[in-house]
This record gives structure tokens, C-alpha cells and sequence, in this order.
């Protein structure tokens, strides 16, 4: 833990993390992940650098063609190009992602904080919340919502953020604690710092840094649970070139094309282990214990 | 699913309690966590009348409209019977208790599509969803002992090679490796069948789907622990009597390596549960999965309530019995609650 540097250290922020970087060797997996991230990045922002056809023009003549030189990674059943599809569908995935994550690391924050630091009446009533919702699994969470909201982009983006809130509320309630028995806090009380400033100054950021990470490792496992749900057809529906949908579309002509099926769930791969490589990095980095 | 196992490792256990007897201290502990898992339980089942009350909708309009397949709204003499059969006239906390009453004989309610109890439906596909779980979690195993016995603890490349996989196969999401396997093993190979079913030879596909990424979290957590034994001082003197380094990698080490293991089988029976869901999509095969499935796009939430609170029943049992097997197994837990 780097609890005290902040004490000592005032400008241990940003700069230190850069000059740590500069003389770490960067693994050769974290520089492909890189690479992979930034081109879904690329992908989502502006598709049509990257994409060689349309994602919607059919062309029934070179339907279910195998990967070739012309379709790189084949055509569906109507003969749409499959790898501008992975890449027009890259948006919608990565958004419903992130957002996923974004809710639940608000919901995580405000529990988690609050159930850390809140007096006892309040906190011992959410510890138990969280406790029950442990025992329901992810996907089940998720789905529970998601028959709650009705299938769409938005419900899935819920119902995934929702369904890993309470995992994320127990680490960030585990973390503030481990800082609330730390001297340095105990120190900034006997000052007599009101506790408001307690908690910005010294707190939220020491109990936050360990956590800079697990957003990165969140949001590619979000990509996974969403896709997911939507390989079940209770997400994004088929027509839209979403990557869960994808999958669910290409189910129905598994048998003759594999390419419908493989190449879709790769984009899904590539970004869940890509996002998690680096996540892990990072917290590795923010721990200080990176080789 | 990485976060969640830190979850595991997160949780403290606090030092042994020495002023009190120890027997009282057993039964203490005994008590505290039954009584936790009984208050989970309410609480999973509370949470999920909840959502059955806050559902969008009129339920006996939902329960007219599926049975019908029509998309209307209906009058109040149409929904008066309706009302008056499932108890839906009745107060709220009266349907509460009735609900609750009903859970320890194991009636779960009427499913509004099929028109049947959910116990029984849930009876009837249980047995294939079990056999599927309870089939990879062994698989798992049989994978992730040995794999950690040769690769951890001996020099960093080797190291650093077994736990890449690791790290690999849990990070694949069970979809996929399922569609991987069926395309190659199935459609390719033509080595198994590809439509679904329930036989030996329908059952292997969707095993190792499941086990794979377990196998994969499984071997993190046996690997850390195993290499933190490894340090430990009485691996040296075994060695120093003149054990041999494979016998005492087995015999003393792996022992301890394995109860983090354990302890994230008893966490994987819930997901493995859910996880299923999933598989049995992508194989076809009857079983809980396929039936959750098609009850949440139906909206049938008395048969979405009934799987989701048999998950939650199961999880924390299991959970309980590990914990009281720790207590048996672990002297050092007897005194901390």
C-alpha cells in the first residue's frame, strides 16, 4: 500500500505513476492489450475508418461466404460483412459496458462508503443488504432485472451494473475500512479536521487508488455479462450489429458457418482479457508492487 | 468473475476469542452462522417478492395475456377470478405470509404461463442442470490439482506460464468456449452429437464448457496459496529429513493449498447454477437454464422467483455446511466469529 506517500510525498500523484512507468519495463502483454483496446476505442468512435462495408447493406448473392480476401471475415446469412458488423457493433458494446460499470461503481461508492463509515444504525441494515444480495449470482441479479425492465440497450446496461454492484460495495467497504484504522486518519481526527475534510483529503483517495484498476478489469467483464444476456435474447435485439446480438443471430447457421459464431465472441475475448491484463497492471502498479 | 473471488479472500477472520470455553465457543459460532444463513435466506426470498409486487402491470392482465398469447387490456370481470384464485385481492402483507408459509413445503407458487406449479416444474428439470454442475465442478478439479502441482512453486517461467493460463481460461466467457467447442467437436469432428439432450454423449460438451474457466479461477487461488506455503518453514525441514520434493509438494503442501480452493467451490455451486443458463442455450439442453430462460422473456415471475430463490437456497447451504466443515477441519476458526 502506498498509505503514507501521499503524506510525504505531496506530488506522489500522477508524476510519480509516470516516472514508475518509464522505469518498469512494460510487459509485451500489457503493450498488446493496449493495442487491442485502442483499436476498439477507435473502432467505437469513428467505425467507418475501420470498416471496409456498410453494417446494414445486404447483398444476397454472397451470402454465408467463408472469410476471403474480399468479406476478411466472411458474410451472414444475407450477406452482410461480418467484420464491418464486429465494427459498427463495437459502440453500442463497449458503451453498455462502461455504463454498466458507471452504475455500478456509483451505486458500489455510495454503499460502500456508506456502509464503512456511517454510524452504526445505518451502516449494519445496508451490510446486510449486501450480504443477501451476494447470494444471488451475477448473471441470475442481472436477469432478475432484466425481467423487471423488459429487454432493450438500456435495461441490459442496468441490469448488468445493478447485478455487480454489490461485489464492487464489498470491496470498496473492505478497502475504506483497512484506510479507517490507518494512523494517518487517526492523526488528521486528533487534529481536529472536521470530518468532512477527513474523508476528501485522506479517505476517498487512499481507499479509491487500489480500486483505479478494477474499473478497467470491470468493464471488460461487463462487455461479457451484456453480451451474454444478449446471446440469450434478453438484450439488444439481432438486427443492431451489437456483439451479443451478433452471436444470437449467427446461432441459426452455426452448422454451415462458423465464422458467424467464432469471430463475434473473439471481439468479446479479446476485449474482456485485454481490459482485465491491464486492470490488473494498474493495480498491481497502484499497490507498488509491480516487478 | 475475478472480482468476486477477491470478495472471498476479503473477508477477515478475526482472532480466536481465548477467555470463553471452547466448547462454548464452538456452539456460538455454530449458532451465529446458521442464523445468518436462515436471515440470507428470508432476505433473498423478501427481495424477490419485492420485485413480484413493484412488476409493472396488473399481474392477473399478464397472467390472461400469456395464457391467451394476446396483448389486451382486459375488464374487471374478466380479472375478478383471476384475482380471486392466486390471492392477488388479498392485501399485500397477507400474500407476503402466505408466500413465506408456503416456501418450508416447497410450494413456490403457480407459473402463469404453464399454468402448474413451479416445484413441479422445477423437479421435473432439475436433474440434468445438477448433473451438468456438479459434472464440471469435479472436472475442474481433476484439472486444476495436478496442473498447479507441476507448474507452481517451481522457478518463474514455469510459474509464469501456468498462471497465464489461468488467467486465460478464466477470462473466457462460457459462451463462447461453448460455441467453440460445439463447432469443432461437433460440427467438425463430428464426435458428439449437436442437437441437445440429456445422454452421456450430450453431456460432455457442456461439462468442460462449464469447467474450464472454473478450472481456471480454481488453479489462481490453489497457486497462491501453494506458493505461499512453499515458503513456509516446516516445507524445509520435511525436505531437510529427507522427504522427496514431489512427496512433499503432495503430501504437505497441496493440503493446505486447498482449502482456498474449497472455499471457491462453495462460492462456484451458485454460479455454476447460473452458469448453466448460458451453457444449456448454447447446447440446447433441457434443464433449469432453458426454462429461466424462456420464463424472464415471458415475464412468468413466479417461475423466475422460484429458480432464483432455489439458487439462493442452495448457495447459502452449501456455503453454511463448508463453513461448518472449515469448523471441523480448521482449529484455528473455532473461536472467531
Amino acid at each position: 500500500m502506498t498509505d503514507v506517500t501521499t503524506d510525504i510525498r505531496p506530488a506522489a500523484g500522477r508524476a510519480g505513476l509516470v516516472s514508475r512507468l518509464a522505469i518498469v519495463r512494460v510487459p509485451v502483454s500489457i503493450v498488446l492489450s493496449a493495442l487491442a483496446v485502442l483499436f476498439f476505442v477507435i473502432a467505437a468512435a469513428a467505425p467507418s475508418v475501420l470498416s471496409t462495408h456498410s453494417a446494414f447493406d445486404t447483398d444476397l448473392l454472397s451470402s454465408l461466404t467463408p472469410p476471403a480476401a474480399d468479406h476478411w471475415l466472411g458474410t451472414d446469412d444475407i450477406g452482410r460483412d461480418l467484420y464491418s458488423r464486429i465494427i459498427w457493433g463495437t459502440r453500442g458494446s463497449l458503451l453498455i459496458g462502461v455504463g454498466a460499470m458507471a452504475v455500478a461503481f456509483a451505486g458500489a461508492t455510495v454503499l460502500g462508503f456508506t456502509a464503512a463509515l456511517a454510524p452504526k444504525w445505518v451502516a449494519q441494515p445496508i451490510n446486510r443488504i449486501l450480504e443477501i444480495l451476494l447470494a444471488f449470482p451475477t448473471l441470475l441479479l442481472a436477469l432478475l432485472f432484466v425481467a423487471l425492465l423488459g429487454p432493450s440497450a438500456t435495461s441490459l446496461l442496468i441490469s448488468v451494473g445493478l447485478g455487480t454492484t454489490p461485489g464492487y460495495a464489498r470491496l470498496i467497504r473492505a478497502q475504506t475500512l483497512k484506510v479507517k484504522q490507518s494512523g494517518y486518519v487517526e492523526a488528521a481526527r486528533a487534529l481536529g479536521h472536521p470530518w468532512q475534510i477527513v474523508f476528501i483529503q485522506h479517505i476517498a483517495p487512499n481507499a479509491f487508488r487500489p480500486l483505479v484498476g478494477l474499473v478497467a478489469l470491470g468493464i471488460g467483464q461487463s462487455v461479457v455479462w451484456a453480451s451474454g444476456l444478449s446471446f440469450l435474447g434478453l438484450g439488444v435485439a439481432p438486427p443492431s450489429p451489437e456483439w451479443g446480438a451478433l452471436l444470437e443471430a449467427g446461432k441459426a447457421s452455426i452448422t454451415v458457418a462458423w465464422w458467424l459464431e467464432i469471430f463475434p465472441g473473439l471481439a468479446i475475448v479479446l476485449v474482456a482479457l485485454s481490459f482485465t491484463q491491464i486492470g490488473q497492471y494498474i493495480q498491481d502498479l497502484a499497490e507498488g508492487n509491480a516487478r | 468473475m475475478a472480482v468476486d473471488s477477491s470478495i472471498i479472500e476479503a473477508v477477515p477472520i478475526s482472532g480466536a476469542n481465548a477467555q470463553r470455553h471452547p466448547a462454548v465457543n464452538i456452539l456460538r459460532t455454530v449458532l451465529l452462522k446458521v442464523g445468518s444463513a436462515i436471515f440470507v435466506l428470508w432476505g433473498a426470498v423478501t427481495i424477490t417478492f419485492i420485485v413480484l409486487m413493484v412488476l409493472p402491470g396488473d399481474r392477473a392482465t399478464i397472467l390472461l395475456n400469456i395464457t391467451s398469447g394476446q396483448t389486451i387490456a382486459r375488464t374487471p370481470e374478466e380479472l375478478a377470478p383471476i384475482n380471486a384464485l392466486y390471492g392477488f385481492d388479498q392485501p399485500i402483507l397477507t400474500q407476503y405470509i402466505h408466500y413465506i408459509a408456503g416456501l418450508p413445503h416447497g410450494d413456490l407458487g403457480t407459473s402463469f404461463e404453464l399454468q402448474r406449479s413451479v416445484a413441479n416444474i422445477i423437479g421435473e428439470q432439475i436433474a440434468p442442470t445438477f448433473t451438468l454442475a456438479g459434472s464440471a465442478l469435479l472436472l475442474a478439479w481433476i484439472f486444476a490439482v495436478p496442473w498447479t502441482l507441476f507448474t507452481a512453486g517451481r522457478g518463474r517461467r514455469i510459474g509464469a506460464f501456468g498462471s497465464a493460463t489461468e488467467t486465460i481460461m478464466a477470462g473466457l466467457p462460457q459462451y463462447w468456449i461453448g460455441i467453440l467447442l460445439l463447432i469443432v467437436f461437433a460440427i467438425g469432428l463430428r464426435w458428439f452429437p449437436v442437437i441437445g439432450g440429456t445422454s452421456f454423449m450430450n453431456t460432455v460438451l457442456p461439462t468442460v464448457t462449464l469447467a474450464v474457466p472454473l478450472a481456471g479461477f480454481l488453479g489462481q487461488s490453489i497457486r497462491s496459496e501453494f506458493d505461499r506455503t512453499m515458503r513456509e518453514p516446516f516445507v524445509l525441514s520435511a525436505r531437510a529429513r529427507g522427504m522427496s520434493g514431489v512427496g512433499v509438494r503432495a503430501r504437505h503442501v497441496l493440503r493446505h493449498a486447498l482449502i482456498p480452493g474449497i472455499t471457491l467451490s462453495g462460492w462456484a455451486i451458485g454460479h455454476l447454477l447460473s452458469g448453466t443458463v448460458l451453457v444449456e442455450t448454447v447446447f440446447a439442453r433441457p434443464g433449469l437454464g432453458a426454462i429461466l430462460v424462456n420464463a424472464v422473456s415471458n415475464k412468468d415471475f413466479a417461475l423466475v422467483s422460484g429458480c432464483v430463490i432455489l439458487n439462493s437456497f442452495l448457495y447459502v447451504v452449501i456455503n453454511l455446511v463448508l463453513d461448518l466443515i472449515y469448523l471441523v477441519v480448521d482449529p484455528r476458526l473455532r473461536g472467531a466469529v
